[in-house]
């Protein structure tokens, strides 16, 4: 009542939604938005560590770029993170929110050092590594498989499910870690360091090479496999509407389950190539958080695997300068997540303003009639 | 002017590039029942949002009682006494009536809920409602909750009152009830604005009708000097004729027999009981009933997607004479038996089709699995696409937009185009006008007319009688998941369907 007497303001500012943008505008506004964030992480590091923002920049692009041996290593490090990215988006894309990458990577990663430390010395290396190949992805996709069944059959809550797969998955590898390392000792060392058993071969001289390649095979495959092929067509329909799909006569269950078992196996063989490929043995980090931060991988390319290349390159990037800031000016490593947080929350902040327009009151003048 | 409740002057809307509201005046006064009268899409609903607070106009000024207001919330325009009954009740299942209408009220001190249904009692019977305050939503029928909303919008002291397509889900004697109901509340000296585009309940009820066609303001009329072929005329901007025409069904055979089929819900409870009817080929069978009696369930049973309890789905297959029963077949397994049986159901984006992909990759929904291949084909389909929007004038910018983009009559024309396209011997097709204009509705009707034609047999789902008694060859009713009467479609009357939409479960048994 009493509010008819109040002020006839307009409210300050109002948010509508904006037709559909050009798509170079588009790309100017998240230009812009990288470049608000280095403005801002600059301001940032100025207040708290009273640095030359501009040093800091260029120690984060050395750290990426500097020698020839850092550029492997970042390629290293976003191929395995794309590895895992291209294994959720499948599930991402039919709604069926795997959480448990992570798991599934450990998993895989268990198979492989099991098959290597069992049966490493009683085969030649080739079908040893086939060997661990198959034991990878199998691990990978049992890990999968059970929330998808779980959830198809009577709809539990996959997030829940995946989630709590994650720790039983850490558990087993420290299992079996005390069970592998004779004196008790939590961590495991690198497995046949000399003999090489179970190892991926260098390619042309070069470690990682193999890991990469396989990497990029896989990309421009799943790329077609979502676009392009049958499987991928009903994915999207299951994702777009479960009704539309029973309603088509897609098997709704039966995709949920087999899409869950290529988005596992794809895990476990980035397991594989960890343990084969990169690392040499196993620890409860082998996936070091990668499970997750490939979600947001996934999502920033909205499910595109090309578009996945750029977005991990972003992730592994920040994450690589970051820790060479850390240690280069002897910053805490808190430091570097907070610039990490800028530029993330910008970039995907300007989302927003590509959907929406805002309106303020002092657009027009007020009357009173 | 100091009669008007409500004035709104130069009240301009955009969504992105859409203008749903473009320079809008309106004025009611008090003591008056305005109809707001325009197709879908027209901005009927955006303009009575921008008055119940839930959206801010671009442009333009509101006057109460001769004040410029601005309206920023739902609370803002309760304290100017407007209330708004919306179309999609917002009511608290497991709450009591009277919980729901003093749910939200901020009154100081501790809630009395002896004191609430004395006042909800003084209210219901100054207006003629018939409700119990301490009955539970999800015990109650439709109108029933209608009556709910509208007593908790006057409960609030609303004295002017917008409701928002009210009838839509009524039977014809529901209808009536409510209309004395408002008739009483005009008398009572409340500005009444009705959001309808039924046009004889714009007659019927109104003291004047303002029009809106795609978001602008044609002019208000007095309804005592106009008549429905004016008031078409200023909805749609042109003069055009509503007569459906109806051939008689030539060599009508059996096509599809239901036989005492019943379904249950999860909980337990009887959504069909005992259903049995049979679709001839070459006539339209309409289905009739208050929303949510069994006509979705009965189509899905047909369809292969709801879970039947007992009885028989028998299809008489014209081409090898024999008889199948489809009784808890997959949808897989119906096509697989060489079934040609398309179905148009009732939520198209959730059901019919794939709203974020584009209309090439909707059409591939039915024929995708085509070939041994594991990659898609898509060029029919996009042909397919291409023929449909040229042959059915879907208005899109190309083949490849996401269908969630089009307007509500163009998505209907991609689905049932791409239902007919499959060339069907029984297409089923629930509400397939619901949200559609007037012409739209009409190339709609014809396109159900010219299957008819081709000896399909015609199961049509709708809630306009009217179109009902005009369009179908013979009409059953449907009552809480029971037939409650077969009537032929060119001699029945509007008020024996009425009757039998009301029957309740239980208490007439059908043999």
């Amino acid at each position: 009542m009493n509010n008819l007497s109040k002020t006839t303001h307009e409210p300050l500012i109002h948010i509508t939604k904006r037709a559909a943008m050009d798509w170079w505008k588009a790309c100017l506004v998240r230009l812009a938005s990288i470049v608000v964030a280095l403005l801002l992480c600059a301001g940032v590091i100025i207040l708290l560590t009273k640095l030359n923002p501009v040093e800091i920049y260029a120690t984060m692009f050395k750290g990426n770029f500097g020698t020839p041996r850092k550029i492997w290593v970042l390629l290293q490090n976003l191929s395995m993170l794309l590895c895992i990215s291209l294994a959720v988006t499948p599930a991402f894309k039919m709604r069926f929110w795997n959480l448990g990458a992570e798991g599934q990577v450990l998993v895989g990663g268990l198979g492989a050092m099991a098959c290597m430390f069992y049966i490493g010395d009683r085969l030649p290396n080739v079908v040893l590594i086939l060997i661990m190949l198959v034991a990878s992805i199998l691990g990978g996709v049992v890990w999968a498989v059970i929330p998808a069944v779980f959830k198809a059959k009577w709809n539990t809550n996959e997030s829940l499910f995946t989630l709590m797969m994650n720790y039983i998955a850490i558990q087993l590898v420290s299992f079996f870690i005390m069970v592998w390392v004779p004196n008790g000792s939590s961590v495991m060392g690198v497995v046949n360091a000399d003999s090489r058993f179970g190892w991926l071969p260098d390619l042309f001289g070069q470690k990682y090479l193999f890991n990469i390649l396989v990497v990029a095979v896989l990309t421009v495959v799943m790329f077609v496999y979502l676009k392009y092929s049958k499987h991928g067509y009903e994915i999207s329909v299951v994702g777009g509407s479960e009704n539309t799909a029973r309603y088509i006569g897609i098997n709704v269950k039966k995709v949920i389950i087999r899409t869950l078992m290529l988005s596992g196996g794809i895990c476990g063989l980035a397991g594989f190539l960890l343990v084969s490929g990169t690392n040499h043995t196993i620890s409860k980090n082998l996936a070091g958080g990668m499970g997750f931060t490939a979600i947001m991988v996934s999502w920033l390319a909205k499910f595109n695997p090309l578009m996945m290349v750029l977005t991990s390159f972003l992730i592994v990037f920040l994450q690589r300068g970051a820790g060479e800031i850390a240690t280069q000016f002897r910053l805490n490593e808190s430091v570097s997540d907070i610039l990490t947080g800028i530029i993330l929350f910008c970039i995907i902040g300007c989302e927003f303003f590509i959907n929406y327009q805002i309106h303020t009151r002092n657009k027009h003048k007020e009357e009173t009639v | 002017m100091g009669n008007a409740a409500i004035e709104l002057r130069g009240i301009t809307k955009c969504f992105g590039n859409i203008v749903a509201n473009k320079d809008v005046n309106l004025t009611v006064n008090n003591g008056e029942i305005l109809s707001l009268l325009g197709e879908n899409g027209s901005g009927k609903t955006t303009l009575m949002n921008m008055i119940s607070g839930i959206y801010y106009p671009d442009e333009g000024h509101i006057f109460i009682d001769g004040q410029e207001v601005v309206i920023r919330s739902p609370k803002d325009a309760f304290d100017y006494h407007i209330g708004m009954i919306h179309q999609h009740f917002k009511l608290v299942d497991v709450f009591t009536a009277a919980q729901n209408i003093v749910l939200g009220l901020d009154e100081p001190g501790k809630f009395d809920m002896k004191k609430v249904s004395a006042r909800v009692a003084e209210i219901s019977q100054k207006y003629g409602f018939d409700i119990d305050p301490n009955k539970k939503i999800f015990d109650m029928s439709v109108s029933e909750k209608q009556t709910v909303e509208i007593i908790k919008v006057l409960y609030r002291g609303a004295k002017i009152l917008i409701l928002d397509e009210p009838t839509a889900v009524l039977a014809p004697q529901e209808t009536q009830k409510l209309f004395t109901i408002l008739r009483r509340m005009r008398n009572d000296g409340k500005a009444i604005i009705i959001i309808t585009h039924k046009l004889h309940e714009v007659l019927s009820l109104s003291d004047r009708v303002a029009v809106l066609r795609r978001g602008e303001y044609i002019g208000t009329v007095d309804t005592v000097d106009t008549n429905e072929d004016e008031l078409t005329e200023m909805m749609v901007g042109k003069k055009i004729s509503l007569n459906i025409e109806r051939s008689d069904p030539v060599n009508p055979q059996e096509r599809l027999s239901v036989k005492h089929l019943g379904c249950v819900s999860k909980e337990g409870v009887k959504l069909l009981d005992d259903v049995s009817f049979t679709a001839y080929s070459g006539e339209i069978l309409g289905i009739a009933g208050i929303a949510g009696s069994g006509q979705r369930e009965l189509l899905e049973a047909i369809a292969g997607l709801q879970h039947v309890s007992s009885g028989e789905i028998v299809y008489h297959n014209p081409k090898t004479d024999k008889e199948e029963n489809l009784r808890d077949k997959t949808p897989l397994q119906i096509r697989e038996l060489g079934v040609r049986l398309s179905f148009v159901p009732e939520d198209r984006l959730g059901m019919g089709l794939v709203g974020n992909m584009d209309i090439v990759d909707n059409m591939m929904l039915r024929s995708y699995r085509r070939g041994k291949s594991v990659f898609l084909e898509r060029k029919a389909p996009k042909d397919l696409a291409e023929r449909i929007i040229e042959e059915l004038q879907v208005v899109t910018p190309s083949a490849n937009t996401p269908v969630r983009r089009l307007s509500g009559g163009n998505v209907q024309k991609v689905l049932v185009g791409r239902e007919i396209a499959a060339s069907p011997t029984v297409l089923m097709a629930a509400y397939p006008v619901r949200g559609l204009d007037i012409n739209s509705s009409y190339a709609i009707y014809n396109l159900l007319n010219q299957q008819k034609k081709n000896g399909v047999a015609v199961i049509f789902v709708g809630e306009d009688l009217d179109v009902l008694m005009e369009l179908c060859d013979r009409i059953l009713v449907i009552g809480s998941g029971r037939v409650t009467g077969i009537v032929n479609g060119r001699e029945a009357n509007k008020n024996e369907i009425g009757l039998m939409m009301t029957q309740s479960a239980g208490g007439k048994t059908h043999e």
